[in-house]
């Protein structure tokens, strides 16, 4: 009889440790998704086209350095390139040290906001880097054989 | 399972496996660090930057992992008040709290030549951040009451909250637009990382569990030695 009462009162604390678990997931999941838009910590072109942010809002610009569209401005210290997601391209202007990995289709993250003109003035500049981990060589190797796929390619 | 949820019988086995954790932590660690270190490929754009990589994913993959196991000994000494239970999760916390410290630091170390910046608040890195502060939050709600016994509960129920945040730390990269690169090695169509860099991950990552059973067994023999210390200190008083 106790033996069995026992074993109700593990069975109800397993209960309301499981449904407790279970509501918590869904209250967080909610939240989540409510706050999605302050979650992200970058917006792509396409999104910034899209909604028409207002010049001098600050935000995060992420995507794609667009091939062929690096250079310096007329004042020779003021990096100027265009930011793409291979749908909608964003003109950057910044003015500073860029990072190592910055190059031509590598992804980056720059803050900034837009000026009057559209172009985004961009006050820090951060690469990004993707999943992929491999030795130069087997880099040399895939692009020999034509199966290198990357998005620097993926970007002409 | 119950068997094993003797503490007697369990530290029996957990003895007997314990020179076995030790030698296999040396050996593997010694020729993780020798491949990661000496005797692995450069990544194509990272350079040598990448052999971080052997300490941090090894670190955030522990952090993670002995969240897990905190979390399902909360919830048996919650529903069966296994005393085991209890004593794995309190002694995993501290752990768990250093590897999650060697993941965000070392993590710090690999942004700040790679992306630019030590430090950002996207998805993936706050998300570890705040199951630091729950790990400390734990350890400090057990350490806060005079009777030891009284933080078990509270503490475990801590523990369990924090579960949801397991897989935000997972799938944050794929939910959210993050600084942080997506997953590389558990992913739909497999790891995204070159053979001669996989195998010494994955033998840095052996390592570092060895290293983490072998804390444990240690803390472990700690707990019941103080609990004996406990016991003799009443029946002297009495």
């Amino acid at each position: 009889m106790s033996m069995s009462r026992a074993r109700t009162r593990k069975r109800a604390r397993m209960t309301v440790v499981f449904a407790g678990l279970a509501m918590l997931g869904v209250s967080v999941a909610l939240a989540l998704l409510a706050f999605e838009d302050n979650i992200v910590f970058f917006y792509g072109p396409t999104e910034i086209v899209e909604q028409g942010v207002e010049p001098g809002q600050n935000f995060r610009l992420g995507g794609l350095v667009k091939e062929d569209s690096v250079g310096l401005a007329n004042d020779g210290v003021t990096n100027l390139f265009i930011v793409t997601d291979n749908n909608a391209n964003v003109e950057v202007a910044f003015k500073g040290i860029l990072p190592d990995l910055f190059r031509e289709g590598q992804g980056i993250v720059a803050l900034g906001a837009l000026n009057n003109e559209g172009r985004f003035i961009a006050s820090e500049v951060l690469a990004k880097h993707d999943e992929n981990y491999m030795p130069p060589e087997a880099v040399e190797a895939m692009k020999r054989a034509g199966t290198w796929k990357h998005t620097q390619e993926e970007g002409n | 399972m119950h068997k094993f949820a003797n503490p007697t019988k369990f530290m029996k086995v957990a003895n007997a496996l314990f020179p076995v954790f030790c030698i296999g932590f040396i050996g593997l660690l010694s020729a993780g660090l020798y491949y990661s270190l000496l005797n692995s490929p450069e990544d194509y754009q990272q350079g040598h930057t990448v052999r971080i990589m052997y300490v941090h994913v090894p670190a955030a993959y522990m952090a993670v992992m002995i969240y897990a196991v905190m979390a399902s000994c909360a919830a048996s000494s919650l529903i069966w008040k296994h005393p085991l239970a209890d004593l794995i999760a309190r002694s995993s916390a501290p752990i768990g709290a250093a590897f999650t410290f060697l993941c965000l630091a070392s993590g710090a170390f690999w942004g700040k030549p790679m992306w630019g910046t030590w430090w950002v608040w996207d998805a993936r890195l706050t998300s570890v951040l705040i199951m630091f502060f729950l790990y400390m939050g734990y350890i400090a709600l057990l350490n806060a009451f005079d009777d030891p016994q009284r933080g078990v509960k509270p503490a475990a129920i801590l523990a369990l909250v924090g579960v949801v945040n397991l897989p935000i730390i997972k799938f944050s990269v794929d939910w959210w637009n993050t600084l942080h690169q997506p997953a590389s090695i558990i992913r739909l169509d497999g790891p995204t990382i070159d053979g001669g860099m996989l195998t010494p991950l994955y033998i840095m990552m052996g390592a570092f569990t060895l290293f983490y059973l072998m804390l444990l067994v240690i803390r472990l023999r700690a707990e019941f030695a103080a609990a004996r210390i406990r016991t003799i200190r009443i029946l002297g008083e009495g």
